[in-house]
């Protein structure tokens, strides 16, 4: 029944041979998960052991006396470069800047999603495609740029900061962060939205517009409320990702307070003052892991069909 | 699909009246998606030329707008002969042949493996499935510091074996710099073959059960099954996937900070960690443009023609 043992004729084999596939492949198939759950695993264990039992311990060891200290001392102790207030502070920031690009990006994909489905237009596949080009682009190829852009007007905001008193979140690098994200996200919600409705009944939206109703009336009143299942699709993508960057978060927000939670994990592990705190950085890593892998273990199901939409597009 | 939309809104009788208010309810679609395609426009689009022609200036610690030639160019082009010592970019441009190689191919060898293992009729898929999956979820930042660990020498793998009896076990790949970029392939297939799963897994899923059947009463053997039948059906999946790991792969830039740092002497870095130190550590902005250009372009060639075909394909 197996594509790995020998092509064995059923007929011939019978039942033992049928039994060794089964146990073959089961026992692959544990072995696979058990590669996959090893990092997990090992950090899991580790953030609950004393550094003692870590320096004379098995790394594979479930803790002897688990210990929450780790946990306690990541969360409000560790070192973030200079800083010694641990990452919970990071933690925040990331919250602050993934809900509302999350949002933004999200509610923009969908009503690009309604325009480029149900009110094509000439020229709507090359709009389209050129916002799906810009989902793959490494994104090396702006982050100089953008840098440039997000300084000048970083600088604009000190002037009116010193003006006018404020400086309209200008310079904010939680701001500019939201900023990126939604600019750089847009192309995937687009995406996620347009493919959905794609297959949306326009018969529906046709026969409301006879009925006078207008663009944003249809949106709310008729696709809104049946695009439950892809607005969890793009949320919890559109989380995932903008959680998970390090790329523009470091460029961007690469130093001091405002570092989101991936930079900060960074410096906490690649701190190298005094001795490796192997216990705290691993608890710091699971704390920075918790958002994701309690979304995952919540809806993973959307989450992969989040990922199948992006790869098998149509 | 487009030519019932466009009459849809012809036939509308408010088109008539060609009052003001009218017009705009007419633009009013063009007008919400605006905003998105001007933001794409001129921060995908525009962004990509100014760094195409920063590349063409001599651009040190700032930018410099005076346009001096293809001096970045020439000097990249040089470096990729510079072996003795390996120049940056060697290293760069090596590596990501070595990673970008077997990243895709030990990715898709083991997706489909283990796809066709899971379609076998498993007790318990629901329970290995997400297992694994999940490291797609999480940031490499994350789990990169497990990694390190684990293939650390005189902590992970090779001090565990050495506790279990296995003295003369030898693991030190990830302080090599000749082997660091393989311990980047090993994280970024743990990361990723999971998914590529999903993908054959639920192209297998869509393969016509009669088909299977037929070629067993032909007296097809398993294997025969998959490498004749199955296999070939499955194409479209390994393009799919290939196009994804593929771009994946000249992305990957956390996996390298988080796994090693850069590697002993920049050993591990891709062009993405190439551009990064040269832009934003070394000084070198021209330079950090020009590789960031030649990232892209080889983007290009790799999903201009697939997205093409795929928006082509299907006119609705």
């Amino acid at each position: 029944m197996s594509a790995v043992t020998t092509p064995a004729r059923q007929a011939s084999g019978g039942v033992n041979v049928k039994i060794i596939n089964r146990i073959v492949i089961y026992g692959l198939l544990a072995l696979f998960a058990l590669f996959y759950l090893m990092p997990l695993f090992v950090m899991l264990v580790t953030s609950f052991k004393t550094m003692d039992e870590i320096q004379n311990g098995n790394m594979l060891a479930p803790p002897r006396v688990p210990t929450f200290d780790p946990w306690v001392k990541a969360w409000g102790e560790t070192c973030v470069g200079l800083t010694c207030a641990g990452i919970k502070g990071y933690f925040w920031n990331s919250i602050k800047m993934v809900v509302p690009a999350v949002l933004i990006s999200t509610m923009l994909g969908a009503l690009n999603g309604y325009v480029l489905t149900k009110w094509r237009f000439r020229g709507a596949t090359l709009v389209f495609g050129l916002m799906l080009f810009a989902c793959f682009i490494p994104f090396q190829s702006v982050l100089l740029p953008m840098a440039t852009i997000l300084g000048s007007l970083g600088r604009f905001g000190v002037t009116l900061q010193n003006s006018v008193g404020t400086s309209f979140g200008l310079g904010n690098p939680t701001v500019n962060l939201v900023f990126v994200h939604v600019v750089y996200g847009i192309g995937f919600t687009t995406l996620f939205f347009r493919n959905y409705y794609e297959a949306f009944p326009t018969e529906l939206v046709k026969a409301a517009q006879v009925d006078g109703a207008s663009f944003f009336q249809i949106f709310r009143r008729i696709m809104l409320p049946n695009s439950m299942p892809i607005f969890v699709v793009t949320v919890i993508y559109q989380f995932t990702n903008i959680w998970n960057d390090f790329l523009f978060a470091s460029a961007y927000a690469g130093t001091g307070d405002a570092m989101p939670m991936t930079v900060a994990l960074n410096n906490v592990v690649n701190t190298s003052t005094g001795v490796v705190e192997y216990n705290v950085n691993m608890a710091a890593a699971m704390i920075a892991a918790l958002p994701t892998l309690l979304i995952y273990v919540l809806a993973g199901r959307y989450f992969v069909r989040g990922l199948m939409a992006g790869a098998v597009k149509g | 699909m487009s030519t019932v939309a466009t009459s849809q809104i012809k036939l509308t009788p408010e088109r008539h009246r060609a009052s003001v208010r009218s017009r705009l309810q007419d633009a009013l679609p063009k007008i919400v998606l605006a905003p998105s395609f001007a933001i794409t426009i001129v921060f995908v689009y525009g962004f990509i030329l100014w760094t195409i022609y920063l590349s063409f200036t001599n651009s040190k610690t700032f930018p410099s707008y005076v346009i001096t030639g293809s001096r970045a160019y020439q000097r990249l082009w040089g470096w990729t002969f510079d072996t003795d010592p390996p120049s940056s970019w060697y290293t760069s441009i090596t590596n990501m042949g070595i990673f970008g190689f077997l990243y895709i191919a030990i990715c898709l060898a083991l997706g489909l493996f283990l796809a066709i293992l899971l379609d076998q009729k498993i007790r318990g898929e629901g329970v290995l499935r997400p297992i694994y999956l999940y490291p797609m979820a999480l940031s490499f930042i994350v789990t990169g510091v497990a990694w390190k660990w684990f293939l650390d020498p005189g902590l992970g793998l090779e001090q565990t074996l050495h506790q279990w009896g296995w003295t003369s076990f030898h693991f030190d790949w990830i302080k090599n710099k000749d082997f660091v970029i393989y311990t980047v392939v090993i994280a970024g297939v743990w990361q990723a073959s999971g998914f590529i799963m999903a993908m054959f897994l639920a192209g297998l899923r869509g393969i016509d059960g009669e088909i299977m059947k037929a070629a067993q009463i032909d007296g097809a053997t398993t294997f025969q099954l998959y490498r004749r039948i199955v296999i070939p059906l499955l194409r479209p999946i390994f393009l799919s996937a290939f196009i994804v790991l593929a771009h994946l792969a000249i992305k990957s830039y956390d996996l390298v900070v988080a796994l090693t740092s850069g590697g002993p002497g920049g050993s591990a870095w891709l062009p993405s960690n190439f551009m990064y130190e040269y832009t934003f550590k070394r000084n070198e902005m021209a330079v950090g443009s020009a590789s960031a250009v030649i990232m892209l372009m080889t983007i290009v060639a790799i999903i201009v023609p697939y997205l093409y075909s795929e928006l082509r394909e299907k006119p609705r």
